[in-house]
């Protein structure tokens, strides 16, 4: 081995902050000047993936955007849990109107903006899975086809949370929620196809579709810098563990997230136009039971009564988005990028 | 001002307002943990803490802050064994960092940039003799002087190194290194009088009118073994085959050395020996490569260099050009026993290479002192029996190496300055381990460790010129930047960013951080996701 | 300027002449000809920088709507009846959030059974939203309506539905007096919103608001629309000082001297009941008409200060309340009985559902029932009562309830035999 250029820092680019790194390549959440969109004193259940997720999106958009962000909230735990007056924890202009209409909320903002001549401010729209895939999905479609000048970021926690944890249209097969409870013959939800909206924003052929983690800041900021640098409709889907609804540890948030993209099950990628153009590989890779263990919401699967054979399904779900996505390639290159 | 709507529109930023820090039933809190590279060094050397400032590429801070600790950074970069490395947590994730690697190329640097150091405190007026200038003793010295002490050193050989020059090969350490790192401990003001034996210590002290003594003999004596052998036959002990290889006379070998022993001192025999000419060179050992008491590192060097090994051998008897050896099993135990098969080797010089023992003749004298295993035996704070009179190094039972002794010399630096005014030294208390598994491995980049150019074996087979080259900055860089800084906050940002309630303070570079109660819900994120494992949840006190 | 203009178009015109800045569209007939038309505006460049999205359902129209108004642009839509249904949770929405939105809605009857044609089902089926509602007579007050709903709505940040009958007006060209853009300018400032989404001055709108303050905040809602209830009177004035013509206002009393009975409807069909009551009082029956303008917030007062003298009220509605009574006419004989006097008497006749015409022989015929003392206090014009009887009869007859001895006979054919 000869000379090997430095490129390689202490954590890397994982960590969220680095010494190391130049002041403009640090992550926004590195930076104790960061906005705090959502600020202290919400009322998230311990370690929510939600609330460190929108956190970690608006924060960047709002550094993307020098301050001038407004934003549209569909009904859902992070609606409920930053503002239940008299308080509220954004530190942004935001708006909340309805559970299903956050995307044509912000297609409004963002044409009454393009009505004014103003292109200073940026409209970003969030919603939960819920709000996203399924009440809010013939908005959100509208409005990815009209290609309005919206970035949509749905945190995605695998069910309706809010209202106590039942199925929506991202559950994940086998998995225990209120109303797919974990009995009778096919214990939790079905296997169905699922509704993988990331893959149906990329068949609207908009601007920009990237799928992020709260396990994966550097890529999460970056791909949210990519969208607001582009016009028109983007959509960027975060997965945000919900301790509550998986029923797993609070400390476990992040980990879950990066277990997630790890054995493949939720593959991280970027389209443009239509075309997926990259891909974030798996680093280390590692079979879905470690990410299904620590989730109780999957405890049935395991056991004296387990279902390996559920298990060995969502694996073959694993191998396949591995697969189709080519998570395996060049891993050690990008992951030092 | 907008006209705000009654509990529809709210004020920005209100529910600060509101402490969710009362939800918590455990609290996260910050703590430092013992770097298992730091515990691993004899010489005490704060490893982890030197990478930090190596990392930033701030060599200068790196290396003051190695020479609080170790006076030899280029002499131990390159001839110590790193336990640090064999202890290092990366060793598990991918391959240990290359501390010696680095160490050596600060010192390197420290002597092109010809930094020095300066006594830290005020001339004491105390005066004490070192006796010996081996590592262990330029370490005390070194130490004492920067406390303020004025030492003396009494050197019997005619230059200063003790094993260091005498007894390690240049090959692995080049001298103009080894005379750079002595000439800045000179300058420090430290009194160095070579051809000065001590041949009593008690007296020394007292004529020289020395407030205390450390002694640093070394172990120069070879352990010789009882082998018949023809009246022609051409036997050395091998520390004075080393030492006279280090002399402007070496000793004619012949085409064909035999070395015998398993230790350091073979390896280096054998390598020198090859460089002296010989075109075999043979280790002959009697038990088996995994049980050899030589680093795997020298091992490897001396067979890409030609060197040949003969396991499981004794030599029975020494003939005129050659060896008869008596071939052996490991039985049960893993003690080698005889096998009465016998091969012959051809011969021309035998070196014996079997240990070496301490000259103790200098000590006889002192009553309160005592002997232990071939070496005199000290207290934790290195002070022999007699009050005033420290030992260190080879000559006191430790394992011998030149980080060992040098350790040495620092405590017992450290127990002299407490004695002279009039206090027993302590020993700082040790934070807990900062084991592996409390690591998240996950944020380190995959690096693997820089290996370090090596002399084409061809050439360095026939030259003294150094195997092992050094880094240049960029890799030293990088390979500083592949420490973990196990258990303790190297600032990464990660509980700052990864708290969902915002509730980690960031106080500045270098300041660290703090947690912010107020809002601190306790869910333990931070914790999990700490790569260094430098947080702890606590319960909560009610 | 007069025109003979179809009146969609008038309305558009109107709308255009407000300069708005958003306009959402969904198609549902009878509201196209208006959304095309302000489309067309658009396309042509008359608005200005103004944008026409074309959204994918009406819950989308009313919140992109939404969203235009809470970033401070002048928002419109347009829709009628399951348009309005479909949108109905972000009719809420808008008005709880104070946003003031203008809406067309061209009336239509709600299914099923799916009908296109005209009745007032769908205004009444958000009647209790918290909008402003506002019924055009005619095409001229359809187009003047749009100009001060969006003064009324702006000043009082309210949003506010102008009710004009599907067909019956939109589809209907007649002479209309539109008026310049100047006049328009001068009567309708910009828009100044009360809140706005504003990166410099940043609010959270939209707060979930629990029990310790949820009647407060509709109370404050109320409260506003009875200062909308002092308010509309003087815009109605000023309106008239500044166009020329009277627009507007909360109710329109017509030949009430007099009156014995009374006529209170809502929109279009007033011009039919004023027909028949003129030739009504040809032939010496003492009739007047109250047309209601504004039917949220309810001018009880207006109402009963105009009636005080009749002695009966024939409230003429194209929607009830099924299985329970007339929606204007509870509110009338509510704001009667809330006045203390001794009241006439309120009749309700539910007419022109689904499109069915309410012709001025029908109501003649009808109104002299009432005058005679003849009419019922709930009843239905011009309702084929051979039919209904006939199909109540059937549906006894073969209702698969009750004791299953009957049905087993019916089953078998015994009971069937005598069903014609």
């Amino acid at each position: 081995m000869g000379h090997e250029p430095v490129k390689f820092y202490q954590v890397g680019s994982f960590a969220v902050g680095n010494r190391l790194l130049d002041r403009d390549e640090r992550t926004v959440q590195s930076d104790s000047g960061r906005s705090n969109s959502l600020t202290s004193g919400h009322r998230a259940c311990q370690g929510c993936g939600e609330a460190l997720g929108a956190r970690y999106a608006l924060d960047a958009a709002m550094r993307a955007a020098a301050g001038r962000l407004v934003a549209a909230n569909a009904t859902g735990c992070l609606e409920v849990f930053s503002t239940p007056y008299p308080e509220t924890s954004w530190q942004i202009p935001w708006l909340h109107s309805l559970f299903g209409n956050a995307p044509a909320v912000a297609t409004g903002m963002a044409a009454a903006l393009k009505a004014k001549g103003r292109t200073d401010v940026r409209v970003v729209a969030q919603a939960g899975d819920g709000g996203t895939v399924d009440i809010g999905f013939g908005a959100l479609s509208g409005m990815f086809e009209r290609n309005d000048d919206v970035l949509f970021i749905c945190y995605d926690n695998e069910a309706y949370m809010n209202t106590g944890v039942q199925r929506s249209g991202a559950t994940p097969p086998a998995a225990r929620t209120a109303t797919t409870e974990a009995i009778g013959d096919e214990p939790g939800n079905v296997f169905g196809q699922g509704k993988n909206v990331p893959m149906l924003a990329v068949a609207h052929e908009i601007p920009y579709v990237a799928t992020a983690s709260v396990a994966e800041l550097h890529d999460l900021e970056r791909k949210v810098e990519r969208a607001m640098g582009l016009r028109g409709a983007r959509y960027i889907h975060i997965l945000v563990p919900c301790p509550l609804g998986w029923q797993a540890a609070s400390c476990d948030t992040v980990r879950l997230a990066r277990l997630a993209a790890e054995t493949g099950l939720f593959p991280l990628f970027e389209a443009e136009h239509g075309r997926v153009v990259d891909v974030r590989p798996i680093r280390k890779r590692v079979p879905v039971e470690d990410y299904l263990r620590p989730q109780g919401r999957y405890k049935h699967l395991f056991g004296e009564h387990g279902r390996p054979d559920l298990v060995a399904a969502i694996q073959e779900i694993a191998d396949g988005n591995i697969e189709r996505f080519g998570l395996l390639a060049e891993a050690v290159e990008a992951g030092a990028r | 001002m907008m006209h705000k709507p009654f509990a529809i529109t709210l004020e920005v930023g209100s529910s600060l307002t509101n402490h969710t820090g009362s939800w918590r039933v455990e609290r996260p809190v910050y703590v430092d943990r013992l770097p298992p590279c730091n515990d691993g060094c004899p010489a005490g050397e704060n490893i982890q803490g030197w990478l930090y400032h190596a990392e930033e590429g701030d060599y200068e801070a790196a290396w003051r802050l190695l020479v609080k600790d170790n006076p030899l950074p280029a002499v131990c970069g390159r001839v110590c064994y790193h336990p640090c490395e064999t202890a290092c947590n990366r060793a598990e994730l991918d391959e240990a960092v290359g501390i010696h690697a680095v160490e050596r190329f600060l010192g390197d640097r420290a002597l092109e940039a010809g930094y020095r150091t300066e006594p830290v405190l005020p001339p004491s007026g105390r005066r004490v003799l070192v006796v010996g200038s081996g590592p262990s003793g330029l370490s005390a010295a070194y130490h004492l002087a920067r406390l303020g002490h004025e030492v003396t050193i009494h050197e019997a050989a005619h230059e200063a190194g003790g094993m260091m020059r005498y007894g390690i090969p240049k090959y692995r350490l080049p001298r103009d290194v080894l005379d750079a790192e002595i000439g800045r401990i000179v300058s420090l003001g430290v009194r160095i009088e070579l051809g000065r034996r001590v041949t009593d210590v008690a007296r020394a002290r007292q004529e020289g009118g020395f407030d205390a003594v450390f002694i640093a003999l070394g172990a120069q004596l070879s352990r010789r073994a009882y082998l018949p052998a023809a009246d022609s036959a051409r036997i050395l002990d091998a520390v004075s085959f080393l030492r006279s290889a280090e002399g402007a006379d070496p000793p004619s070998l012949g085409r064909r050395v035999v070395v015998y022993g398993g230790g350091n001192t073979a390896m280096d025999s054998a390598r020198t020996a090859k460089r002296l000419g010989a075109s075999d060179a043979v280790i002959v050992y009697r038990r088996t490569r995994d049980r050899m008491p030589a680093h795997e590192s020298e091992l490897e060097e001396a067979l890409a260099e030609g060197i040949t090994m003969s396991w499981l051998s004794t030599i029975e008897r020494v003939e005129d050009g050659s060896v008869v050896i008596e071939k052996m099993t490991l039985d049960d135990t893993g003690f080698p026993q005889p096998t009465g098969e016998y091969e012959t080797l051809g011969a021309d010089t035998v070196v014996l290479a079997l240990g070496q023992e301490t000259d103790l003749s200098a000590v006889e004298r002192l009553a309160d002192v005592s002997v232990r295993d071939g070496g005199l035996e000290v207290g934790e704070d290195m002070m022999t029996g007699h009050p005033g009179i420290f030992a260190g190094g080879d000559m006191v039972p430790a394992e011998r190496t030149v980080t060992v002794a040098i350790g040495h010399g620092k405590r017992a630096a450290r127990s002299i300055d407490a004695y002279l005014r009039g206090e027993r030294s302590t020993r700082p208390g040790r934070h807990e381990l900062a084991r592996y598994d409390r690591l998240n491995t996950w944020y380190y980049a995959d690096a693997p460790k820089t290996v370090q150019p090596e002399l084409e074996t061809v050439r360095r087979a026939s030259t003294f010129d150094e195997v092992v080259g050094g880094l240049d900055a960029d890799n030293a860089l990088f390979e500083a930047r592949r420490c973990l800084s196990c258990g303790n906050c190297f600032e990464c940002d990660n509980c700052f960013g990864v708290c969902p309630d915002n509730a980690v303070v960031k106080l500045g570079q270098g300041k660290r951080y703090a947690f912010d109660y107020d809002y601190c819900k306790g869910c333990g994120i931070c914790v999990a996701e700490c790569p260094c494992g430098a947080i702890v949840m606590e319960p909560e006190m009610i | 300027m007069l025109t003979q203009i179809e009146g969609s178009k008038a309305v558009a015109e109107a709308v255009g002449l407000c300069r708005p800045e958003v306009v959402c569209a969904y198609p549902i007939s009878p509201q196209t000809h208006i959304i095309e038309a302000v489309g067309a505006m658009v396309k042509a460049g008359r608005l200005g920088s103004c944008q026409f999205i074309n959204v994918e359902s009406e819950f989308a129209a009313m919140s992109v709507s939404i969203g235009a108004s809470a970033m401070g642009a002048r928002a419109y839509t347009a829709t009628a009846s399951q348009g309005l249904l479909f949108m109905a949770e972000a009719v809420y929405n808008a008005a709880g959030l104070g946003l003031p939105i203008v809406m067309t809605v061209a009336n239509r009857a709600i299914g099923a059974p799916i009908n296109i044609w005209n009745d007032h089902s769908d205004a009444m089926s958000v009647r209790d939203s918290g909008w402003i509602q506002l019924f055009a007579e005619t095409n001229q007050e359809a187009a003047d309506l749009h100009i001060l709903a969006f003064r009324l709505a702006e000043e009082l940040s309210v949003p506010v539905m102008v009710c004009v009958d599907g067909f019956v007006l939109t589809h209907a060209v007649e002479r209309v007096d539109l008026p310049e853009q100047d006049q328009v300018d001068r009567f309708l400032p910009p828009f100044e919103p009360r809140q706005v989404l504003d990166p410099d001055e940043p609010v959270t709108i939209g707060a979930m608001v629990g029990p310790e303050a949820f009647t407060e905040v509709r109370y404050l809602a109320h409260a506003l629309q009875l200062q909308a209830l002092a308010r509309i009177p003087s815009l109605a004035t000023e309106f008239a000082a500044a166009f020329g013509r009277r627009s507007g206002g909360l109710v329109r009393p017509y030949r009430m001297e007099d009156a014995e009975t009374v006529v209170l409807a809502l929109g279009s069909v007033l011009g039919t009941v004023k027909d028949a009551v003129d030739s009504l009082r040809e032939a010496g029956h003492r009739l007047g008409v109250l047309g209601v303008t504004t039917f949220r917030p309810f001018p009880a007062a207006a109402i009963a200060d105009a009636l005080s003298s009749a002695r009966r009220v024939v409230v003429i509605e194209k929607a009830f309340s099924i299985g329970g009574h007339g929606i204007l006419g509870a509110d009338v004989a509510l704001a009667l009985g809330r006045s203390g006097r001794d009241g006439p008497r309120v009749h309700d006749v539910v007419a022109g559902l689904g499109g069915r015409p309410i012709t001025e022989a029908s109501l003649r015929r009808m109104l002299a029932e009432a005058s005679e003392g003849r009419l019922p206090d709930f009843t239905f014009l011009d309702l084929d009562r051979g039919l209904v009887e006939r199909e109540l009869r059937r549906m006894d007859a073969t209702r698969r309830s009750g004791p299953s001895a009957e049905n087993l006979l019916r089953d078998l054919g015994v009971a069937s035999t005598r069903i014609g």
